[in-house]
């Protein structure tokens, strides 16, 4: 192999936070013009890598180069300078300022006497788009943008500092679809001008889609690098699970007793824009899917379900006897919890410990007398750790040092520690690796066996189809279908279901 | 990790768990006591012949911080909850004269409710302002910052208000507890119920939370506009009766005492550790906190310091100790 190729490449890393070995001996190198798919599961050190790349942490061991020449970067600055970009996973943009504000931030093109320039900012802004062939207005403030135009900002932001190595994280996590073959299209063009990419995702679809080789990290150690042509989709899997997942993914019909009486009726439900006139009910031991397309109403339904939205008119069954979802508590009362959309905004405190973001609504069930009993505290978390399978070094450090997967994993064992009649997940596996989301999958699975009733959202089709008993379509803030499972013959009949074909 | 800890033999497992407690100790969370210890050290040695150690003076320094501590008892869990409270000083002023005004008409037991009143209502009102309107904390406690202090300007034509009942005033501050100055006691009923309630109750949990990610709180169930309206309470209550100290300690009620508290309490609970971003609170430290505010203060005085220099002095300390017990 010809090294003079490679843009990037990173020699026997190694990496250590408080003696717990991170990464070990790992190597890494990028092509110019190539779209590299960096693969591995929570916690397989993918992220430390970049990290080491963007000069956030230094290497214990071990060289990085950059153009065939031994470079040292020990800071952000260093990183940029090298010509290495990030395309953040949660966007680095200041919402209140302009696209080009934003672009040339810390940047900013200076004219006479040393005061910004903002009129240049805006042409070369507009430069930086004209390349990209995409159409955003420079002079736009951010905050009044979609997701999509302030990823479009972010990877405008890299190149105009002359990046020739763009590092991105799940970009397609809050896209919509035509705006991810949009981001796809736009890939495409950025390799033929030369510039290489590293791509992580959990999406196979998208690695095949998009990259010309693949690089597995497992437990901190590099697993194997191919070109995209010479592995198979399973191989992958596996190799970032360390096992064979079988089926996990497809369909297990399961008999739920349709003569039982409905554990959730709701009947003409109205809650502002989003909701209107939406009626179904739910069985013990059914799995219903909400598919629709972004804004079609799904998370405003499962929020006025749990009392977070006000519900203007129509009414919610339970057991047959009507309730009042007003608010979370009376919700929960009733026996109704909701994973919500975004775990770390939403479902945790990101600073608190694993164990009280566990005890969070579990608290009336640990007190004695006025106080809290410690001991019993300790005991229900740490039952509920394990029943869960949450790795976690430690139940009393920061729940933010947890990887994706297991914060997610608390976000439902905090919940299911409620003993919910009725479980709506929104969702729920975001940003989470395949062994993990074969995990959760399976946990819905089995409380629907339990006879619970639930609720998933999630605009992965494949994961939808792997659950549900039911698919009801939503556009518009109404329920447009209501598809049984064994009526959908694949992916495609659910896709043009949404669409409203 | 955790499996090749099972897997070493037991002794190997335990040093190096040793070795790793003590890395993982986050030093910054105690900064507060180890400057609360060096601070007193270095006042012991460099003022042994001005009586610094006297057991007289370190009452006196536990004395003089009690309001204070009162008062910061309060603060911490209106900035564990991400908020903040200004009008503390200003309440205390208002419940020193109510109580003052209402002991001369009516008696004891009315003018300790009228104190006490007067913190139940102002708190009120900050919290509805505050959780209801959602109004910014720091914007409404700063208008009743004002509205407190005028109140008590206005209907006292800022003349003092003698106190003459013994009784309130032995109660208050001015008297002992057996041995144990009343101050004392005081300030320390406040640090063990704040303690208990923080650290072991379900409210004390949802403070945190509501602090810690309102969001996430609200999500979970947690009636996080219900927890806005109870710190704000209880802060005002807080300062109501630190106002009442004052009233007792120096025997009559005026409009300025209290004045400036509000910067002394948040400087104790910050020191004390407690984030001022919300989601973390100790009382213990916050007492800690109060303490060592008094005992620089006390020590500067007996050093011979004038009250300029004072200030300036203190305010580096404090700076200092802050920027030691910040995260990185």
């Amino acid at each position: 192999m010809n090294t003079a190729d490679n843009v990037v490449e990173m020699r026997s890393i190694s990496k250590g936070f408080n003696g717990v070995s991170v990464l070990k001996d790992v190597s890494f190198d990028v092509r110019q013009g190539e779209v590299h798919a960096l693969a591995g599961g929570n916690g397989a050190g993918k992220s430390t890598l970049m990290k080491i790349l963007q000069g956030v942490y230094q290497a214990d061991a071990g060289e990085i180069l950059i153009g065939g020449k031994p470079a040292s970067i020990n800071s952000i600055q260093d990183a940029k300078a090298a010509g290495i970009g990030m395309v953040f996973q949660e966007f680095s943009l200041v919402p209140s300022l302009t696209v080009a504000q934003n672009i040339f931030l810390a940047a900013e093109p200076l004219g006479q006497g040393g005061l910004i320039d903002d009129r240049a900012a805006v042409r070369r802004a507009k430069e930086v788009f004209a390349e990209m062939e995409v159409d955003v207005d420079p002079r736009a403030e951010v905050a009044r943008l979609g997701t999509a135009y302030w990823q479009l900002t972010e990877i405008a932001k890299a190149l105009a500092q002359n990046a020739t190595v763009l590092i991105m994280d799940e970009p397609t996590a809050s896209l919509a679809r035509h705006e991810s073959e949009a981001l796809f299209e736009l890939i495409d063009r950025l390799k033929q001008r030369g510039i290489s990419i590293i791509y992580i995702s959990h999406r196979m679809d998208e690695v095949y889609r998009l990259a010309d080789r693949i690089t597995i990290l497992r437990d901190g150690r590099h697993l194997l690098t191919e070109p995209l042509t010479a592995v198979t989709p399973e191989q992958i899997v596996e190799g970032i699970v360390g096992k064979k997942i079988e089926g996990q993914l497809s369909y297990r019909a399961r008999q739920a007793a349709q003569d039982v009486e409905p554990l959730l009726e709701v009947r003409g439900l109205n809650a502002g824009l989003r909701v209107r006139d939406v009626s179904f009910t739910l069985r013990p031991g059914e799995i219903i899917g909400l598919a629709g397309l972004m804004g079609s109403g799904r998370t405003e339904l499962a929020r006025a379900l749990f009392g977070i939205d006000k519900v203007d008119s129509g009414e919610v069954l339970l057991h047959g006897k009507r309730v009042s979802l007003a608010s979370p508590q009376q919700a929960i009362n009733a026996g109704v919890a909701l994973i919500p959309e975004d775990r770390r905004a939403q479902g945790l405190v990101l600073e608190h410990s694993v164990q009280d973001n566990l005890l969070l609504p579990l608290l009336g069930q640990i007190q004695r007398g006025p106080l809290l009993d410690g001991a019993r505290g300790k005991e229900l978390s740490s039952s509920l750790i394990k029943r869960f399978a949450v790795k976690v070094a430690h139940p009393h450090r920061p729940v933010r040092l947890l990887s994706g997967g297991n914060q997610q994993k608390v976000v439902i064992a905090k919940w299911l520690g409620t003993d919910p009649d009725i479980l709506i997940l929104d969702e729920p596996t975001a940003g989470v690796d395949i062994g993990t989301k074969s995990e959760i999958l399976d946990m819905i699975r089995e409380l629907a066996s339990a006879g619970k009733a639930v609720i998933v959202i999630s605009s992965e089709y494949p994961e939808l189809l792997a659950v549900s008993d039911r698919v009801l379509v939503l556009k518009d803030g109404s329920i447009i279908r209501d598809i049984p499972r064994s009526e959908i013959a694949d992916e495609e009949y659910l896709q043009l279901a949404v669409q409203g074909v | 990790m955790s499996k090749a800890n099972t897997i070493a033999p037991r002794d190997t497992a335990a040093t190096r768990n040793f070795g790793n407690t003590l890395k993982e100790l986050d030093w910054r969370r105690y900064v507060i006591y180890i400057g609360f210890v060096v601070v007193f050290l270095f006042f012991a040695v460099l003022l042994r012949d001005q009586g610094f150690l006297s057991p007289n003076n370190l009452l006196n320094i536990f004395r003089q911080t009690a309001t204070i501590t009162v008062i910061a008892v309060g603060m911490t869990y209106v900035i564990a909850c991400a908020e903040i409270d200004l009008s503390v000083g200003s309440v205390a002023g208002l419940s020193s004269v109510c109580t003052a005004m209402a002991l001369s008409q009516w008696g004891l037991i009315p003018g300790i409710l009228a104190g006490l009143a007067v913190g139940l209502v102002v708190g009120s009102v900050n919290g509805a302002l505050v959780s209801l309107l959602g109004i910014p904390s720091f914007l409404v406690t700063l208008g009743m910052l004002g509205i407190a202090v005028g109140v008590a300007q206005w209907i006292t034509a800022s003349a003092p208000q003698p106190i003459l009942n013994d009784t309130f005033n032995m109660l208050f501050g001015s008297g002992n507890f057996g041995p144990v100055p009343g101050l004392v006691v005081w300030s320390a009923i406040f640090v063990a119920i704040g303690a208990v309630v923080l650290n072991r109750t379900r409210f004390g949990r949802q403070v945190l939370a509501t602090g810690g990610n309102r969001n996430a709180a609200e999500f979970t169930g947690i009636n996080t506009k219900r927890i806005k309206f109870q710190v704000l309470l209880v802060s005002g209550v807080a300062a109501s009766v630190a106002g009442m100290l004052y009233a007792g300690r120096l025997q009559s009620g005026r409009f300025q005492w209290g004045a400036g508290d509000e910067l002394s309490a948040i400087a104790a609970v910050i020191l004390g550790g407690t984030s001022l971003f919300g989601g973390f609170g100790s009382i213990v430290g916050t007492l800690f906190g109060a303490l060592l505010i008094g005992l620089i203060n006390n020590g500067l005085i007996l050093a011979g310091l004038d009250s300029s220099q004072q200030q300036v002095v203190r305010g580096a300390i404090i700076i200092l100790a802050v920027a030691l017990a910040r995260k990185k």
